[in-house]
This record gives structure tokens, C-alpha cells and sequence, in this order.
């Protein structure tokens, strides 16, 4: 592996070939906030929490830093005004999506109390749509028994039917889950494939 | 078929295919692009077949169907060769006189032709209409001349003559320096050069290599690539296996959408009989090279035209986008080096196969070269497909070849670039059309949408009606341009249904900043711009929003119908077209509206023949005023 210096937060830093950014800048002790990000995945960048500014050839780029990759004599500024800005409308975004997960810790960090944004309306469970549970399922246990459906704002977490056995047993993913959803959605098919013994259900004579 | 195996090969059968087609003096060629055929063209079509025979016409003349013509408004197009004219508009019932007096006798039927609006005369041949007098037909110009579903035809005019020059006399680098040189620009939208694109593919160590045509056009109103894909898909196919040859790829994928059936189905047929020709297959014209298209349907997706995203749709997975830091050039489908290119990009590579790239170059702007085909769309008088070449002004295209804006309005703003261009004000009509110039004004090429809009245009209602079909057609992956999409609705509808204020238009703004920057594809990158653009140039009209008014009279929460007493002379008319009765009135008695009762369809003000109903904007504002005063 070649190593690779690079410039981040003024900060140099040592990363080898094949890193993204994100990952050289947790390396060096510099945190990069995001919802989608785990060392253990293939990039995504769907949720672009980690935007950073990156200077190139005397130019200047806004990029997702989780699938950026790191290269020689790049600099890097992760706190700029315009990444700010991007940060702070995001955190409001998600705050009107859902009330619980990563995104509320980011958001208080930022300042911010309440998003300018109409919050959305009857929303089903709690859910970013950071698609941890999706990739871990089929990238680490190789199950695909999560998944996308809908398309756009129709978009939505879902568990694929005939998938429940492995669900039962295995439950990794709740570990990478900070909105709830994927637990929600588990404990629904426990209580479908596993009924109360004794029935509620009483006849009218 | 017989296979060719050389140059020489084909060299004769295009002798002999000449010689063929001259012997039937007189040619009808008959538009069956997809806007004829939705005009009927196909029953025209018959009718020349049948009349003929019964004329006994049938040694001397031959009917063809052929590709789009470019002049949609006037179809069915009619143009009878070689003396080229054209008629317009053409029913079966007109085709018996044509046959009679034209194919007959050799007059003209004079009531089919084309009125020039400005002189009032009869324009015979279609070259001197002045719809097709200010193009430069170049890339199009074949289409209706040739029968998309037969070989021969393009073979006859040329065709795959640039293939064995690339093929046989240069080197794979000397046909990339060629494309190079001339400088040609990517016609999907982005503008990036096509032959650095092509050298990237070529010098990426990974192999194979595959190329790609992408024909997923979705843009609202634009239908440019479809028809050149239906009307002339072997100039594509040629220019796509000289690309190939170019970048060093066996393996190449047209992408076209379900929705384009004919596109399909015409592309299916040329591949086959560029097969049997040997044009496509092993050791094409005896090169050596191999090369193979498979024909890839799209399953409806807008971003699927998207090159990661349509990437990702060959290889079997769900059209979404993904990051391109490492270009698809290097790493696409299958993470192996993979060039895409616009349907329109690729057709043309032959005419600068044979013509030279100086000769390429000589044509545009100094950093736009060769010709632009736009769909001229909306409130134009000439709907249709124009080429022009770049560097052409707006005000040329709108008023040269589109002929002006019907029944003397005015006209307001072009949007340009489909639904994520963004909107060009009236005085910036002079403005020179090229890559870079529309970037300038916050517009873009995009992939050659043209939509006029005259002054009965709501700017908020057009940045509306983009950004819902963007929010409708976005992946969903990322956050910004999903959330964000959706969030630039609600704020446009509370604008629109005059509930907004400034504190809204400036959250739109900042939302809009920060989609553009944060998205993860092209399509997110730039679903923001009708908003930014009308922002920009007709900001007074949000403003007028927020005081209860829309100036265009669109916007339906911020109308009301009326009828004006003066004018009303009770005919009626629009008490019996209205649907819920919100109309009453006697005879000799003014009619009257109400409003508790009025959905707004627009109906009575469709109707009356005295513009006796009229509309109102600003009264929801001034009614609320007025019951809090009364309240108070």
C-alpha cells in the first residue's frame, strides 16, 4: 500500500492509497459527522452530513468526504462556512422527517432547537433512511432480507417477505440502527409469526 | 444479405442500390415519426398506397415512410421528391387530388402548402419554409430522406462510409485524435469533451471495456434524441462503432426507454441488419475488429439517464446514482472502464469521420462546436424539432424558425435545459445558444429542451410544476435532494396559495443553495435551478404572491372569476357549460358567478364569446382585510 499525506483542518495527516477521506480523518482524531457512514461498509454517501470543502489544483469542491478518496497533498477543510450551511439545513431536513436518531445529536451541536421546516405528518416509525440496516444485511450477513422500497420521498424501509426466519435469529443490525425503525419493523414479525398463546378472542354466547 | 467482407464490397452495393433508386423517378416520403403517426400519418400512408395503384402509377413512383421530419405542428407531413414539395396537414381524403394533380400531372395542390404569415405566399418547396430555411440540418437532415427500418436507404445516401474510413485507413488513435481535434461536446447535458471521455476509456488498464448509448430521455417536452434514435438509428449506430473502435471496446449497450417503443423496435431492426451486412459481428469489412450492441430497455426511471444511475440499470440493479470521484470512464458498469455518450454525440462522429474535424470545428461558438438540436416547444407557433448550429441567438430560433408567439402575446421567459434548466428572461433573448453562454444566465444546455412561454406564464406556478416532477422523479437516496425536493414543494405551494411570506422565500433560497451543493447526482445538483433562476429574474412576481396576487392570473387560490355586467349579454353559454352550477342569471339579465360555488375550472371564461368573464387576483388578501375590519 502507498502512503499518502494529506492536509486536513490545517492538520497534516498520513492515510494510505485506497482511504477516503473519512476515514483518514478518524485516523487522525478528527471527527466528521454523518448518519450513513460504518468503517465496516462500502461507501454510500446518502446522507452528505459528511460534505467537506477539498482544495485541488488551486481550485475549491464541495465533496462527500465518505466517498471521496484521499489523495497526495490534498487539502481539506471539514468546518467551512458553506459546509456549515449545508450541515444546518440537512439537520433541520431530518428533524422534520423523524424526531430520534443520530441526526438530533448533530443538530444540537449546530444549535439547533427546532427545524423551519413543517414537519412531516403522520410519519409511520422513526426512520432517516441512513440504509445501515440495508447494506449491513447484504454486505456483511449476505441475507438481502432488508431492503428500499418506493421511490423519492415515497422511499422506505422494509423487511423482504419470506425473510423473517434469518430476521429472528440474527437482529445484527439493530446495533446500527439510532432512529428505531429496524426494531420496530422485527418486533412486528415476532408478534405475527409468534401469536399469543391464549387468545383474546371471546365468543358472544 | 450477403455479408460484406471489404470496402469494395460495399462500394458496389451502393452503386447498385443508386441505380435501383433511380429508376423510380418520383419518391413520396411520408413522416412516421411518432407525431405523424398520433396525427394518423400510417392511413396516409395507405391512401398513397391504394391511389397510386389505381392510377396505375406504381412503376414510376414509390411511397416511403420515413423518419421524423422536425415540423410536428404541421403534420402529417407530405414532401414529394425530387421536386421536394411539401404538403401539410395531409388527410387520407386529400390524397386522391395529390395523386391526380401532382404524381399526374405535375401541378401543385396549392391549398396544402405552406402560407408564409408575413407575405401571405405559397411556399412550394420544404427547403424554403422558413421553419427549415434558418436550420442547419445536419445530424437531422437525413431523416426525411430515408426509411429508418431499411439499410439500403442510409447506404444509399452515404451511410457507413465513415466506418470503412475509420476502419480500414486509420488507426484507432488517429480516429480519437480526429474526434479530439474537433472538439465535440457531449449532447446529453454536462458539455464534457466526448474525445477526452473516449481517451480515458482507452488508456484505463482495466479490460473489457464497454460503451454505452444513452437514449433514456425524459425531459418534459423534449423528444429530440427519440426521434433521431426512430428516424435514422444506423447514423447512430455507425458513429457508435467507430467510437468503439476509437476506445478499444468489443461490447456496446443501447439504453432506451420502455416509453419508446418505436425507437425500439426500429433500433432492433437496424442492429439486425447491420449484422447481416457485417457491420456489426467478427472481423467487421475484414479489420479485424469485433464489436456487438445489445439493446437495453430502461423500466421508467428519469434518473436512470443518469450515468451512474443508468449504469447501475445494466447491470440489473435499481437505477440509482452512485459517486462518481472515480469516473465511469474508468470505473462503470461492472467497475470495468465504460464511455457514455448522448444518442445525439454519437451520431456525430461520422460526419467527422468524413468530413475532417477542421471542417467540424469551423461550425459554433470557439468553445461550442458543430450543430444543437432543440425541441421547440410551448407558446410558439412552430412546434417542432430545429438543429441549429451553436453560437445562434434565442431571439433567431424563437422568431426566424418558430415563427414568433401565437396570437400576439408577448413573450416572457424560455426555459431551456429540460426540467432542471432554468428560465431566460425576455431580455436576454439575444443571447448567443451554446454550452457555456447558458450556464452564464443560470440555464443549461441540458439535453436540448426548448419551452417558450408567453405572458400569460406564472413563473412560480412553471417552478412549481419542474420542481414536482423532479420531487416525483428523484431516487430518494440522498437526503437533500429527497427532503429537500419535497420541502421546495410545500414552501412553492404555500407561495402559490398566497399563505407565504418573505421569511419563506428566503428559507427557499438557502434550501435551494444547499441542495445544489450537497446533492449526490446531476439530477439533485441541479433540481434547484427553475427555482434559483425565477428567483432571479422574476423575484417581483414571488413578491406579488405574497401580497395575494398572481400578475398571470394562474395561481387558482389567488383568482376569482367575474362576470362583467356591461359586457354580459345573457347568452347563457356559460350557465349551461358550467359543471357545478355556480352560475345564475336570467334572460336579458346579466349572469352572475358565485364564488362559494366556483372551482375555478375556467370553463364560463373558456366560453363566452363576449370576454364578458373575466379574471381577478389579489381579492382573497382583500377579503380577509375586510372581515377582520368588520370583525374588529
Amino acid at each position: 500500500m502507498k502512503n499518502i499525506s494529506l492536509q486536513i483542518n490545517g492538520k497534516n495527516v498520513k492515510a494510505e492509497e485506497g482511504m477516503t477521506i473519512i476515514q483518514a480523518a478518524e485516523k487522525a482524531g478528527i471527527n466528521i459527522p454523518n448518519l450513513c457512514h460504518d468503517e465496516r461498509l462500502k461507501p454510500f454517501g446518502a446522507c452528505r452530513f459528511c460534505m467537506v470543502e477539498i482544495e485541488k489544483n488551486n481550485r475549491k469542491k464541495l465533496v462527500a468526504s465518505c466517498c471521496y478518496p484521499v489523495e497526495e497533498g490534498l487539502i481539506v477543510d471539514t468546518n467551512t462556512k458553506d459546509v456549515e450551511k449545508i450541515r444546518r439545513i440537512l439537520a433541520e431536513l431530518v428533524l422534520s422527517l423523524t424526531p430520534s436518531g443520530t441526526h438530533v445529536e448533530i443538530a444540537n451541536q449546530l444549535g439547533i432547537k427546532e427545524s423551519r421546516f413543517k414537519q412531516l405528518e403522520n410519519p409511520e416509525t422513526p426512520c432517516n433512511l441512513c440504509g445501515l440496516c440495508v447494506r449491513y444485511c447484504r454486505e456483511i450477513k449476505k441475507n438481502n432480507a432488508v431492503c428500499f422500497v418506493g421511490r423519492g420521498v415515497n422511499r422506505t424501509v422494509t423487511l423482504v417477505p419470506g425473510a423473517s426466519d434469518k430476521c429472528l435469529s440474527c437482529r445484527e443490525c439493530f446495533d446500527v440502527c439510532d432512529a428505531g425503525k429496524i426494531v420496530y419493523l422485527v418486533d412486528m414479525i415476532q408478534e405475527i409469526s409468534c401469536p399469543p398463546l391464549k387468545s383474546s378472542f371471546k365468543r358472544s354466547d | 444479405m450477403e455479408k460484406l467482407k471489404t470496402a469494395s464490397d460495399l462500394e458496389k452495393l451502393r452503386k447498385n442500390l443508386i441505380n435501383k433508386k433511380n429508376s423510380k423517378n418520383t419518391v413520396v416520403s411520408i413522416c412516421s415519426g411518432t407525431g405523424c403517426q398520433a396525427y394518423t400519418s400510417e392511413n396516409v400512408v395507405k391512401a398513397f398506397i391504394e391511389e397510386i395503384k389505381k392510377q396505375k402509377l406504381e412503376n414510376k413512383v414509390d411511397v416511403k415512410r420515413t423518419g421524423c421530419h422536425g415540423f410536428c405542428e404541421k403534420g402529417p407531413v407530405v414532401v414529394i421528391y425530387p421536386k421536394e414539395i411539401c404538403y401539410l396537414q395531409v388527410k387520407p381524403a386529400d390524397v386522391s387530388e395529390i395523386v391526380t394533380q401532382t404524381l399526374a400531372q405535375g401541378k401543385t395542390v396549392d391549398r396544402l402548402l405552406y402560407t408564409d404569415k408575413k407575405t401571405d405566399k405559397k411556399i412550394v418547396t420544404e427547403s424554403e419554409i422558413p421553419f427549415y430555411k434558418n436550420q442547419k440540418r445536419l445530424i437531422f437532415g437525413n431523416n426525411r430522406r430515408i426509411d429508418p427500418k431499411d439499410i439500403d436507404d442510409y447506404i444509399a445516401l452515404g451511410g457507413y462510409k465513415a466506418l470503412t474510413k475509420a476502419l480500414l485507413e486509420m488507426k484507432p488513435t488517429q480516429v480519437l485524435d480526429e474526434v479530439k481535434n474537433s472538439n465535440l461536446r457531449g449532447r446529453g447535458g454536462g458539455g464534457f469533451p466526448a474525445g477526452r471521455k473516449w481517451e480515458t476509456t482507452r488508456n484505463a488498464s482495466e479490460t473489457p471495456k464497454y460503451v454505452i448509448v444513452n437514449c433514456d430521455e425524459g425531459d418534459p417536452g423534449a423528444y429530440m434524441d427519440r426521434s433521431l434514435m426512430e428516424g435514422n438509428p444506423h447514423s447512430v449506430i455507425e458513429g457508435f462503432i467507430i467510437g468503439a473502435y476509437a476506445i478499444g471496446s468489443n461490447q456496446g449497450y443501447i439504453y432506451i426507454r420502455q416509453e419508446y417503443p418505436l425507437a425500439v423496435e426500429n433500433t432492433e431492426q437496424a442492429i439486425k441488419q447491420a449484422r447481416e451486412y457485417g457491420f456489426l459481428g467478427k472481423n467487421i469489412l475484414g479489420s479485424g475488429f469485433d464489436f456487438d450492441i445489445t439493446i437495453h430497455r430502461g423500466a421508467g426511471a428519469f434518473v436512470s439517464g443518469e450515468s451512474s444511475a443508468l449504469m447501475s440499470a445494466v447491470e440489473g440493479c435499481v437505477g440509482e446514482p452512485r459517486s462518481k470521484y472515480i469516473h465511469t470512464a474508468i470505473s462503470g458498469v461492472w467497475n470495468k472502464p465504460t464511455c457514455l455518450n448522448n444518442v445525439e454525440t454519437w451520431a456525430n462522429v461520422p460526419f467527422i469521420i468524413n468530413n475532417g474535424s477542421k471542417w467540424f470545428s469551423d461550425i459554433g461558438t470557439k468553445d461550442s462546436k458543430g450543430t444543437k438540436i432543440f425541441s421547440l416547444v410551448g407558446n410558439v407557433n412552430n412546434t417542432g424539432l430545429v438543429e441549429v448550429p451553436m453560437g445562434i441567438t434565442l431571439r433567431e430560433i424563437i422568431y426566424d424558425i418558430g415563427g414568433g408567439i401565437p396570437n400576439g402575446k408577448k413573450l416572457k421567459a424560455v426555459q431551456t435545459g429540460g426540467p432542471s434548466g432554468g428560465c431566460i428572461p425576455e431580455n436576454l433573448l439575444d443571447l448567443h445558444v451554446d454550452f457555456d453562454e447558458l450556464s452564464k444566465v443560470g440555464s443549461m444546455m441540458g439535453s436540448g429542451g426548448m419551452i417558450v412561454m408567453d405572458e400569460d406564464t406564472c413563473m412560480v406556478d412553471v417552478a412549481r410544476y419542474f420542481v414536482n416532477f423532479l420531487a416525483d422523479e428523484s431516487c430518494g437516496k440522498c437526503i437533500p435532494c429527497r427532503e429537500g425536493l419535497r420541502h421546495m414543494i410545500q414552501i412553492l405551494d404555500k407561495i402559490t396559495s398566497g399563505d407565504a411570506t418573505e421569511k419563506d422565500i428566503e428559507l427557499l433560497q438557502e434550501l435551494s443553495e444547499v441542495v445544489q451543493m450537497a446533492s449526490l447526482c446531476a439530477l439533485g445538483q441541479t433540481a434547484p435551478n427553475p427555482i434559483l433562476s425565477t428567483l432571479k429574474y422574476f423575484r417581483n412576481e414571488y413578491e406579488a404572491h405574497l401580497r395575494g396576487e398572481c400578475p398571470a392570473k394562474v395561481c387558482k387560490p389567488l383568482i376569482t372569476y367575474y362576470i362583467d355586467p356591461k359586457k354580459c349579454k345573457a347568452c347563457g353559454l356559460c350557465l349551461k357549460n358550467c359543471p357545478t352550477n355556480a352560475i345564475t342569471g336570467q334572460k336579458k339579465e346579466p349572469h352572475v358567478i358565485h364564488i362559494e360555488k366556483c372551482t375555478k375550472c375556467g370553463t364560463c371564461f373558456d366560453v363566452c364569446k363576449f370576454d364578458a368573464v373575466v379574471k381577478k387576483t389579489g381579492e382573497k388578501k382583500k377579503n380577509k382585510k375586510e372581515k377582520t375590519i368588520v370583525a374588529g
